[in-house]
């Protein structure tokens, strides 16, 4: 006989899952007691919300769904921001939590929440078990729905009673089979070959890349696609590291926040590829604009977000691994006409600028720009929202590493416990974590899971005693009325450092700053450094 | 512009909520919506009448068709198709009435299903237009209670809409 509850661990071992991430209470505790003798890595941590974000870094950096585990009621609700970020960003995840027993649910008993209905907007799919056979065929599924097609989250909600029942045997299943979900990742033929046909009788074509460049693993023949091709390629938020950032074909981010070259490139761009891309608000603000002039073709899993934000004349469903393939086998000698090389080249030397140094401030884009030439290549630089996003996006020089963001949902306190997941998954890689004394002041709590686990996550705090982000906006839109944005009470960052044990620093000048990194980016402990702002730096 | 789509999903719980909660999300109303098992008892039919224009309907499809449990989703193309609500309507009906609301019935080809001493109830299973005309002809009589399925609808000819 075998319990429900072993049963869930079993599953998770079969789906080769080395570490979770979570937070026990009653109706996971059945779970939680069979988990204690797996081998399985159990992350605690210290509010759910973040075990989300932990799987969603973990995920990111490892191509496997990360996996978070809450109990009912609070637990699972806590998590929601997590997942439904997870969703925005297309991250692959599997959500269990505890639910209320069976013959409860629907009276309001103590720590209920309807969480597979509240969830239901934010996940790829969710499943609330109501037999403990069905357990194994669930995890199969969810897994299998979490990371193909476009990747996202799904939820498991498993009442007590459904984990603690015995049944004969347990096997899991070898496939599935869901009669409804058969994602094209293939990429029709007869399309791509129209796309190249267009992109070769092009005069000014270029790349936007999107997180799904990224997302499926493609990045070295997507870089090699470029190279051959010599067609330039900027990338959204999501799309950072696609390219070097110093790939001479590279202009960096579009969009409202992004680099004015890039944002050049695309109007003046008679073709535009989009690779894994949806072009969201931030990305194209005015996208019937950018249509008028311009032959679209838009490369994407999911074929709903194709022609949703921007008219498209060649539509491509499939993986962008697939797709990529295709394409790279037959583009042939094609390269890119010289005027438009040329243009690009003079455009990316004009827009070169550097900021103003306030004296006793460090200048945050610099120190981000410099960050890169001390991290090994294949860094990994978590950034959270708000002003240091921005400043992220556009000055760190990333080269074969990874940048973790949120850019769809864009959620506050992202970084640290994001960076916690990337670590584990990475654990040989630099990871370095950039927020604001916002931003870290919502997540902080994580630094006890940091501490604990004695992972090397270096956190750069730009502190300028600010919302910065949102003060930018009341300055430009609400007459300089700076309601709710000025960070009173704050703490002493540094001693909150000392509280958990992690060493760390205060820095006034780029100099400083610098020195200071130099010593400890490669050691094997935490750090955090406090980085003093001058409160009217702006985002771009 | 108003769509028929038909919807094939797995007959599980909380695929009706998915549905509907997918139309009120993302701003799409619904006119009217009808569900019930096919020929096969672990797939139900939904019928959605709905408006929007082209890209209002575009988008939805490809929405329905990211939901799991939703087999296929299938538009309607106009005139091809042939759509019946069954409604059931409560009529104020003096004895001095009724033969003239019995003979308006019967012209509409309607059913008089339940008679009391002061009204009648009518049943009548048609497209939405034709019930619509009754209501429109009873009406002056005084209309108590109106009980009203969403529309259902199959293709005409061979054309079908199958797993």
């Amino acid at each position: 006989m075998i319990s429900g509850a072993e049963i869930m661990v079993k599953c998770l071992e079969a789906e080769g899952v080395k570490i979770v991430f979570g937070y026990p209470g009653a109706t996971i505790c059945p779970f939680y007691d069979k988990l204690y003798d797996s081998s399985i890595k159990h992350i605690l941590v210290r509010q759910e919300q973040n075990a989300a974000h932990m799987a969603s870094g973990y995920a990111r950096c490892s191509g496997r769904p990360g996996v978070c585990i809450a109990t009912s009621g609070p637990g699972a609700t806590n998590l929601i921001t997590g997942i439904a970020t997870a969703y925005a960003d297309s991250v692959p995840m599997v959500a269990i939590t505890g639910q209320v027993r069976s013959d409860l649910l629907g009276r309001d008993v103590f720590q209920e929440a309807d969480i597979t209905g509240a969830c239901e907007p934010f996940v790829k799919h969710s499943y609330l078990v109501s037999k403990t056979e069905d357990l194994p065929r669930v995890f199969k599924e969810a897994f299998h729905i979490a990371s193909t097609g476009r990747k996202g989250p799904v939820l498991i909600d498993i009442p007590m009673d459904i984990q603690q029942i015995e049944i004969e045997d347990f096997t899991y299943p070898d496939s599935v089979n869901i009669i409804g979900y058969k994602p094209n990742t293939k990429g029709h033929a007869v399309q791509v070959r129209r796309a190249l046909e267009t992109i070769k009788s092009s005069r000014r074509p270029l790349i936007v890349a999107g997180g799904g460049v990224l997302s499926s693993g493609i990045k070295p023949k997507f870089q090699a696609f470029a190279d051959k091709t010599k067609i330039p390629v900027i990338s959204t938020m999501m799309g950072i590291g696609v390219m070097p950032s110093d790939h001479e074909m590279y202009l960096g981010m579009l969009g409202t926040h992004g680099k004015v070259v890039a944002n050049r490139a695309l109007h003046d761009a008679d073709l535009v590829i989009v690779c894994g891309a949806r072009l969201g608000d931030r990305a194209v603000a005015a996208p019937h604009q950018m249509s008028e002039n311009t032959t679209v073709i838009h490369i994407d899993i999911d074929p709903a977000e194709i022609g949703k934000n921007v008219k498209t004349e060649i539509p491509i469903v499939g993986d962008m691994k697939n797709v990529m393939n295709m394409m790279l086998d037959e583009i042939g000698d094609y390269v890119v006409p010289n005027q438009w090389q040329e243009t690009i080249r003079t455009w990316k030397k004009d827009f070169l600028r550097v900021p103003p140094v306030f004296e006793g401030f460090v200048e945050p884009r610099m120190l981000v720009a410099h960050l890169s030439g001390m991290l090994r290549s294949k860094a990994i630089l978590v950034a959270d929202v708000g002003q240091n996003q921005i400043w992220c996006a556009n000055n760190f020089r990333i080269r074969d590493g990874r940048f973790l963001t949120t850019g769809g949902m864009g959620t506050m306190g992202y970084s640290i416990p994001a960076a916690v997941g990337a670590k584990f998954a990475r654990p040989t890689r630099d990871v370095v974590v950039v927020c604001g004394d916002g931003s870290f002041q919502m997540s902080m709590n994580e630094l006890a899971t940091i501490a604990g686990n004695g992972l090397a996550i270096k956190i750069i705090i730009m502190r300028n005693h600010r919302l910065g982000m949102v003060r930018e906006l009341q300055d430009v839109n609400y007459d300089c009325r700076h309601s709710a944005t000025i960070l009173e009470g704050d703490p002493d960052f540094l001693k909150i450092a000392e509280a958990y044990g992690i060493d760390h620093a205060e820095a006034s000048s780029n100099e400083e700053a610098e020195r200071i990194l130099q010593g400890v980016v490669k050691s094997d402990k935490p750090f955090i450094l406090v980085c003093n702002v001058y409160p009217d730096t702006p985002s771009i | 512009m108003q769509y028929t789509l038909s919807i094939l999903v797995e007959n599980q719980a909380g695929v009706l909520s998915k549905i509907s909660g997918l139309f009120s999300r993302r701003g799409f109303n619904i006119d009217s919506l009808a569900v019930g098992v096919t020929n096969r008892p672990d797939v139900s039919r939904i019928t959605v009448v709905a408006n929007g224009d082209e890209y209002v309907v575009e988008q939805l499809e490809k929405q329905l068709n990211k939901v799991i449990p939703v087999i296929k989703v299938k538009r309607l193309s106009e005139g091809e198709f042939i759509s019946r609500e069954l409604i059931l309507i409560k009529v104020h009906c003096p004895a001095s009435k009724r033969a003239e609301i019995i003979k308006t019935a019967e012209i509409m080809q309607a059913k008089i299903v339940d008679v009391a001493p002061s009204c009648v109830t009518v049943e009548y299973c048609e497209c939405a237009n034709r019930v619509n005309m009754l209501i429109e002809l009873l009406k002056p009589y005084g209309i108590r209670e109106i009980v009203r399925t969403g529309t259902v609808a199959i293709d005409k000819g061979t054309a079908s809409v199958s797993v």
